[in-house]
């Protein structure tokens, strides 16, 4: 309705619409706005790709680094699952109370599975594989315990929780000691930790980048345009109405430079595969690089625009309140 | 329709562009602003499309305080105000469809409605022939017709003009002047700031003279009186 004159009808109101098409209009009107700005950008393509290509790189670094820090997870992660706990039991136990034990330890919440070790098969394969075979003949009795190997699950298998669980086990009266090897572990957390913290610093400040130069390009746009703020204005444009093609034109930078550097990082993974496959090759590794997964994909793009639609907003917050008519 | 009341504007800086200037334009009435350059002319058209506010006074329209009007219903307010401007400010990259049809974009009419009207806008100023050209294809005159075409469009009950035949002959000045005055017939309140006294003259409309930010005559001036200011 008009402001000054009540019998005034404004555009909307002419129509009549109903709620359902009115919601319909509103959707089919953003669409056509979204368009218009790609249209826009369309127009000027070798400026636009120079941007888009400036923010694909930008994203391709993080993606990768997020890549590479995936991949050595999945490495640690396979190592973790080495963590096995060796309890080596009293040698006065009977052969009843070592099952009960071991059943005990089954049922534990903690433990995820056991594999017993009785000392004759132990004894058996040493003389198979050691090669001292006939001098073991001349001990009179099995010297070797038994060994109960313990897997811990999978909430368990991290250095403290697991260095926890043994000192558990330990305590208990069949357990003469136990054992797990965690330091290298710990080692290795630690260095992946470091390695995330880097990669997620330096991401944080290539995505700043991003909103930097989104920013800045929609403000070169908003002054290359100036006089058609400024008359959209004197004829009655609303700020949201000049803002939208702005923040439309942000949201296509930043899914443009998503899809971009999907791609950089998806063909450069193709190309380091077979390198990366005769490394592991020569290491005796069965080693496969994990790439990006669709839900991934649909973040990084998700994440680009919202980058785009940042950028453009600052930057048009800023620089449309500034063009006013009255400066002509 | 407008009125001022007791209105002054001073710039930053001290610069006094309107003094204690008052009166009343009723609706349907058409008006010439007149003065040297830099009496103030422009300053008051600024006052009534709040590109400007007064430093004293009030103005109004349809009798509401353009004061009590904050920044976010601007944008309200022109749509209510067809401005004409003497470089017509048309976007140089649009054709003039697009361009007379931006005020009704904005409002967001139908497509149907909006092809209606720019038709009818355009046919007013007699340049439906050239919807489809873009304006620098145009001359000045025609220039300045489609920049009326445009505030004219959404039927706004006041137009505001800035000089409009400020850099046309007399005969286009006296085209244009012609086709404010059908608006006029149509029940628009009109005000026309200009400096081409020869042209006020010959119109006879009510005149507001404004000297060094005051408002020294309101009411006809005739050729005799002119010759002597």
């Amino acid at each position: 309705m008009s402001l000054l004159f009540s019998t005034r009808s404004s555009g909307v109101e002419v129509r009549r619409l109903t709620l359902g098409q009115k919601f319909f209009a509103f959707w089919i009107n953003h669409v056509r706005q979204a368009m218009h700005s790609l249209g826009e950008l369309w127009r000027t393509p070798m400026a636009s790709m120079m941007t888009v290509a400036v923010l694909g790189l930008s994203l391709t670094l993080p993606v990768t680094l997020h890549v590479v820090v995936k991949n050595v997870q999945s490495i640690n992660h396979s190592f973790d699952e080495a963590a096995e706990i060796s309890l080596f039991l009293e040698s006065n136990l009977s052969n009843r109370e070592v099952k009960n034990f071991i059943k005990r330890l089954e049922i534990m919440p903690e433990v995820s599975s056991v594999s017993f070790i009785a000392k004759d098969d132990a004894l058996q394969e040493f003389k198979d594989l050691s090669g001292f075979g006939e001098a073991l003949h001349y001990l009179d009795s099995n010297p070797l315990p038994n060994v109960v190997l313990v897997t811990p699950s999978m909430k368990f298998r991290g250095p403290q929780a697991a260095k926890r669980l043994l000192h558990k086990l330990e305590s208990t009266r069949e357990v003469d000691i136990g054992k797990l090897d965690i330091e290298w572990l710990e080692r290795l957390n630690a260095v992946v930790r470091l390695m995330e913290e880097i990669v997620y610093t330096v991401a944080l400040l290539l995505l700043c980048a991003v909103v930097l130069i989104i920013g800045n390009t929609i403000r070169l746009s908003i002054m290359n345009k100036k006089e058609e703020i400024i008359v959209m204005k004197l004829v009655g444009a609303t700020a949201s109405f000049i803002q939208r093609p702005f923040l439309y034109t942000g949201m296509w930078f930043g899914l443009a430079g998503g899809m971009l550097s999907f791609i950089v990082v998806t063909m450069m993974l193709w190309w380091l595969e077979s390198a990366i496959g005769h490394v592991a090759g020569i290491y005796g590794g069965q080693f496969t690089l994990t790439g990006l997964l669709f839900s991934e994909f649909l973040v990084l793009v998700g994440m680009a625009i919202g980058l785009g639609l940042l950028g453009s907003w600052v930057s048009v917050f800023r620089h449309i309140k500034e063009i006013e008519p009255d400066k002509i | 329709m407008i009125k001022f009341e007791q209105v002054s504007k001073t710039y930053a800086g001290g610069v006094k562009a309107l003094d204690q200037v008052s009166f009343h334009l009723k609706a349907g009435e058409m008006a010439f602003l007149t003065g040297h350059s830099g009496a103030g002319k422009s300053t008051l058209l600024k006052l009534l499309s709040l590109m400007e506010r007064p430093s004293v006074g009030r103005v109004l329209i349809n009798n509401h305080n353009l004061n009590d009007i904050h920044k976010g219903q601007i944008p309200y307010l022109r749509r209510d105000i067809g401005m004409i401007f003497q470089n017509h400010c048309l976007l140089m990259d649009r054709t003039v469809f697009d361009n007379v049809a931006l005020p009704l974009v904005i409002e967001g009419y139908s497509r149907r409605e909006i092809d209606k009207r720019v038709n009818a806008a355009l046919e007013k100023v007699g340049l439906m022939h050239k919807v489809r050209c873009y304006p620098t294809m145009l001359s000045g005159g025609e220039q300045q017709r489609i920049g009326i075409a445009r505030a004219v469009v959404n039927m706004p009950p006041i137009l505001l003009a800035d000089e409009p035949t400020g850099n046309l002959d007399p005969e286009l000045s006296k085209e244009i002047i012609s086709i404010f005055e059908a608006f006029n017939r149509a029940g628009v309140c009109v005000l026309i700031a200009t400096h081409d006294l020869g042209l006020i003259a010959r119109m006879k409309y009510r005149t507001l003279t404004l000297k060094e930010g005051r408002m020294i005559n309101d009411g006809l001036i005739h050729e005799e009186e002119m010759a002597f200011s």
